[in-house]
C-alpha cells in the first residue's frame, strides 16, 4: 500500500530536549502543492531513468549515481526554501541540480560530456554548479561537501543576509571526520546551516549496521549540540514540514539542525553496482509501501484532486522535457578542444 | 656556590631577547616559582621563573637591556648562607656576560634570530616594481605580513582571516598581532584545531564570495587539510566551467625551522606547485612578503603562500608606498652578476646570498634570481640569465626527488639547452626526515658550501 506508514516512527533525539524540537508532523499539503510535488518527483525520476539508458548506450561515461527512490527528499527540502538559500551535495547530485531548477538540458549534456553541459563538459556527473540558481556542487570527494556547505553557511551568517544552506551526505560520509570538525564549528559559530543526512541504508555495499556503531544519524550531533530530527524521507510531506521547522531554526540564530532522512535508493550505488549485497524483495518491498512518487499519486486519485488521465498528461509532458534534454544532450557537440586550457586559473 | 641564572629561549628559533623588568631586586628572599623577570622577544613575552631557593645577589643584565644571547648570565641567586657580595663577585665583569649585556644594534637584533643567516652582505638590486626614489623602511617579514593583511581588511570588507590562535593569542607566530583588536572577532576568527575542517570552510566561504586568509600555524598541518586545498579549491573553477572559484589565500610557516624534527620540518614548495588550479608564493624579503600576499589576497584563484618561521624575524627595506601591490608570478633579480644564475627562493635565498659574497672574493661574478612565485614559475626570468651566464644552480631546502630545481633543470635544458656551458646543478635538502640532533639537523639541510662548491663546479673552477 502507497500510504503505508514508515516503520520508524519520527522522533527528535540528540539535543530534542533542550531544544524543544520533534519531528513535525507531515504537512498538509493542498492540491497544488501535491500536483507541483508530483510533477517534480518525476521529473527526477524519468530523468534518472534516462541517464542509465544514456549510460547503457555508452553515452554517459566514468560513474553515474542514480537518484531513483530518493526524490521526496530534495523536492520536499526545496518546497521549504527561499530565494538565495544554497544547495551543496556530494555525487548522487542530478537531483538536487533538477530541484534547484537547473536546466535538465544542461545536466543531461554535462553527463554526455558536450560543450552545452552546465560545466561546458569539463566536469560530469559528479561535478556540477550554478552560481545563479545557489547550486554549489555536485562534489566527488565523499564528506569534503559537508566542510565546504558550512564555509558557504558561515558567508551568510558574515553578511548577515538570513539564508540558510543545506548540506547533503550520505549515510556512508556521515562516517568521515571532516563532517565532525564542521559540526563542531557550525555549532560553536551558530552558523545556519541543515545538514541533512540521506540515509538510503547502504554506504556504497556496506549496510549501515556494518559501518556505523551509532545508527541512529540524527543523533550524530550529541557530542555538538546540534539537535537532530528523524525523517520519513519517502513521504515529501514529511520532508517539506521537517524542512520547515529546519529553515525557521536555522533563520531565527539557533545555529545548525540535523535532519535525518530516511530514505531508499531504488538502483545499485552506481551503474556497474549490481546490488548484490541486499535482497530483490527488500528493494521490491520499499518500491510497492513506500514510493515517493506513488504515495502522493494515491492520494490526488483519493482525494479527486487529479485524474488518471491528468497524471499521464504530467507523465507526457514531464518525459517530453526528460526526452528533450536527451535528444540535446546526445547531439550537442564536445567542448572544443580549447576548452582543456580554460578554466584553470582566473 | 652561587646558582647563575640564564637567559632563557623562547621558541626554537630564539637567539636572543630583551630583559624587560625585573620583579626582584638584589637582596630579595627568592623561593622556587617566583617571578623573577620578564623577557621578551618581537614574537612573545614570557615570565622567568626561579627554580631554586636563596637570595637574589645580583642582577647581571638591567632591565631594558635588549640583545641577550640565550643561556647568558642574567642574574646570579646565593643560595643558604652564602655572603651575596661574594656569591655575584666577578660575575658582571666576565666578558661574555658583558657583551650580552650591552645593546645590540637594531638590524643585528632582527637578523640574529636565525641560525643560518647573518646580515646578508649583498646589496639588494632594486625592484623594478618598486618606483625609483620611494623612501625605503626597515621592517621584519613578520611586520610586513602583518601590514599587507591589515591593508587589504581595511580596503575590503570580503577578506577575513581565519585559523588556529590568529585572534585573542594574536598568532603562534605573531604575524596576525593586532589585527583583533582593529577589525573584531567577526573577521578574526579564531578556529578549534581542526585543519580539515576549517580549510574547507574557508573553501566554502571563498565559493560564496568571501575572500578569506586561512591561516595554517604550520604547513605541516596542511596535510590533514590537503585533499580540500587541492580537491576542492584548486579544481571547482575548471570543473564548473569557470562559474565557481575559489578566492583563498591558504598561508603560514613552511619548511625546517629549527629542532622541531620530522613532522615539523618540510618544504611544500614543490607540492603544491605540481597542482593546475593553485598558484605558489614563496617570498624571502619583507618587501615581497608584502607586495605579494597583498597580490594574493586579491587574486581570484586560490593562494598558497609559504612563509617561513626563521626569515619572520629578518628585516629588509620595505617601500613605504600607500598600496604596495607586487605582481605574481614574476621572478626578482637580486643581485646581477654575468659568471653563473643562481636560482633560489624564500630561505634558501640565504644560502644563495652568503655563497654569492664567498664566489665575489674569488672573482666569480654570480647573478641570483629569487623566484618569489613558484606557480606560475617565471621561466622567461631564468633563461634570460642562463643565455647570459651560460651556466645554472638551483638551491632549495625541500627533499630532492621532484623538486622545484629538478623541474627547472628539465625546462633549461628542453628551452636553453645550447646556451648551457655545463649540466645545472641543483641543490636541495637530504634525502632523509629532518634529524632532530643539532649536528644531523645541519647535515640534513643544504649550506653555503654546497652552493660554493656547485658554482666551482659549474664554471669549472
Amino acid at each position: 500500500m502507497a500510504t503505508a506508514a514508515r516503520k520508524a516512527p519520527a522522533k527528535s533525539r540528540a539535543d530534542g530536549k533542550s531544544s524543544g524540537l520533534s519531528a513535525p508532523r507531515p504537512a498538509d499539503f493542498n492540491k497544488d502543492e501535491e500536483l507541483a510535488a508530483y510533477r517534480h518527483m518525476l521529473l527526477i525520476r524519468r530523468f534518472e531513468e534516462k541517464a542509465g539508458q544514456l549510460y547503457g548506450m555508452g553515452f554517459i561515461g566514468g560513474f553515474c549515481h542514480l537518484y531513483i527512490g530518493q526524490e521526496a527528499v530534495v523536492t520536499g527540502m526545496k518546497m521549504a526554501l527561499v530565494d538565495g538559500d544554497q544547495m551543496i551535495t556530494a555525487y548522487r547530485d542530478h537531483g538536487h541540480m533538477l530541484a534547484m531548477e537547473l536546466s535538465p538540458r544542461g545536466v543531461m549534456a554535462e553527463l554526455t560530456g558536450r560543450r552545452g553541459g552546465l560545466s561546458r563538459g569539463k566536469g560530469g556527473s559528479m561535478h556540477m554548479f550554478s552560481k545563479e540558481k545557489h547550486f554549489y556542487g555536485g562534489h566527488g570527494i565523499v564528506g569534503a561537501q559537508v566542510s565546504l556547505g558550512t564555509g558557504l553557511a558561515f558567508a551568510n551568517r558574515y553578511r548577515g543576509n538570513n539564508n540558510v544552506t543545506l548540506t547533503y551526505f550520505g549515510d556512508g560520509a556521515a562516517n568521515q571526520g571532516q563532517v565532525y570538525e564542521s559540526f563542531n564549528m557550525a555549532s560553536l559559530w551558530k552558523l545556519p546551516v541543515i545538514y541533512i543526512i540521506e540515509n538510503n541504508r547502504y554506504a556504497m555495499g556496506t549496510s549501515v549496521s556494518r559501518s556505523s556503531a551509532e545508527t541512529d544519524f540524527s543523533h550524530r550531533g550529541a557530542s555538538f549540540k546540534i539537535p537532530g530530527i528523524q525523517v520519513d524521507g519517502m513521504d515529501v510531506r514529511a520532508v517539506k514540514s521537517a524542512g520547515d521547522l529546519a529553515t525557521e531554526w536555522c533563520r531565527t540564530g539557533n545555529g545548525p539542525l540535523i535532519l535525518e532522512m530516511q530514505t531508499y535508493r531504488y538502483r545499485g550505488h552506481s551503474m556497474s553496482d549490481p546490488a548484490k549485497y541486499r535482497s530483490k524483495e527488500e528493494v521490491q518491498k520499499m518500491r510497492s509501501e513506500h514510493d515517493p512518487i506513488e504515495q502522493v499519486k494515491a492520494r490526488l486519485l483519493d482525494k479527486k484532486w487529479a485524474t488518471e488521465d491528468e497524471l499521464k498528461a504530467v507523465d507526457k509532458e514531464v518525459r517530453d522535457i526528460v526526452a528533450d534534454a536527451a535528444e540535446f544532450a546526445q547531439n550537442d557537440a564536445e567542448p572544443d578542444p580549447s576548452e582543456l586550457w580554460t578554466d584553470i586559473v582566473l | 656556590m652561587p646558582i647563575e641564572i640564564l637567559m632563557p629561549a623562547l621558541s626554537p628559533t630564539m637567539e636572543e631577547g630583551n630583559v624587560s623588568k625585573w620583579l626582584k631586586k638584589e637582596g630579595d628572599k627568592i623561593v622556587a616559582g617566583d617571578v623573577l623577570a620578564e623577557i621578551e622577544t618581537d614574537k612573545a613575552t614570557m615570565e622567568v621563573e626561579a627554580v631554586d631557593e636563596g637570595t637574589l645577589a645580583k642582577i647581571v643584565v638591567p632591565a631594558g637591556t635588549e640583545g641577550v644571547k640565550v643561556n647568558a648570565v642574567i642574574a646570579v641567586l646565593a643560595v643558604d648562607g652564602e655572603d651575596i657580595d661574594e656569591a655575584g663577585e666577578g660575575i658582571g665583569e666576565e666578558a661574555p656576560a658583558a657583551e650580552k649585556a650591552a645593546p645590540a644594534p637594531a638590524a643585528a637584533k632582527s637578523e640574529a634570530a636565525a641560525p643560518v643567516a647573518a646580515a646578508p652582505k649583498t646589496e639588494i638590486a632594486a625592484d623594478p616594481d618598486i618606483p625609483a626614489g620611494t623612501e625605503m623602511v626597515s621592517t621584519t617579514v613578520r611586520e610586513a605580513l602583518r601590514d599587507a593583511m591589515a591593508e587589504e581588511m581595511r580596503r575590503d570588507e570580503d577578506v577575513f582571516v581565519m585559523g588556529e590562535e590568529v585572534a585573542e593569542y594574536q598568532g603562534a607566530y605573531k604575524i596576525t598581532q593586532g589585527l583583533l583588536q582593529e577589525f573584531g572577532e567577526r573577521r578574526v576568527v579564531d578556529t578549534p584545531i581542526t585543519e580539515h575542517g576549517f580549510a574547507g570552510v574557508g573553501v566554502g566561504a571563498a565559493m560564496a564570495g568571501l575572500k578569506p586568509i586561512v591561516e595554517f600555524m604550520t604547513f605541516n598541518f596542511a596535510m590533514q587539510a590537503i585533499d580540500q586545498i587541492i580537491n576542492s579549491a584548486a579544481k571547482t573553477l575548471y570543473m564548473s566551467g569557470g562559474q565557481m572559484g575559489a578566492p583563498i589565500v591558504f598561508r603560514g610557516p613552511n619548511g625546517a625551522a629549527a629542532r622541531v624534527a620530522a613532522q615539523h620540518s618540510q618544504c611544500y614548495a614543490a607540492w603544491y606547485s605540481h597542482i593546475p588550479g593553485l598558484k605558489v608564493v614563496m617570498p624571502y624579503t619583507a618587501a615581497d612578503a608584502k607586495g605579494l600576499l597583498k597580490a594574493a589576497i586579491r587574486d581570484p584563484n586560490p593562494i598558497i603562500f609559504l612563509e617561513n618561521e626563521i626569515l619572520y624575524g629578518h628585516s629588509f627595506d620595505v617601500p613605504k608606498l600607500d598600496d604596495f601591490v607586487l605582481p605574481i608570478g614574476k621572478a626578482r633579480i637580486h643581485k646581477p652578476g654575468k659568471d653563473v644564475t643562481i636560482v633560489s627562493f624564500g630561505i634558501g635565498m640565504t644560502y644563495a646570498v652568503k655563497a654569492e659574497a664567498e664566489l665575489r672574493g674569488m672573482g666569480i661574478d654570480a647573478e641570483i634570481i629569487d623566484l618569489r612565485t613558484i606557480r606560475p614559475l617565471d621561466f622567461d626570468t631564468i633563461i634570460a640569465s642562463v643565455k647570459k651566464t651560460n651556466r645554472l644552480v638551483v638551491v632549495e631546502e625541500g627533499y630532492p626527488q621532484n623538486s622545484v630545481g629538478d623541474h627547472i633543470a628539465n625546462q633549461v635544458s628542453q628551452r636553453a639547452f645550447d646556451f648551457l656551458d655545463a649540466p645545472v646543478i641543483t641543490i636541495a635538502g637530504k634525502d632523509v626526515p629532518m634529524p632532530y640532533a643539532a649536528n644531523l639537523e645541519k647535515l640534513a639541510l643544504p649550506n653555503v658550501g654546497e652552493v660554493v662548491e656547485a658554482v666551482k663546479a659549474v664554471t669549472y673552477r
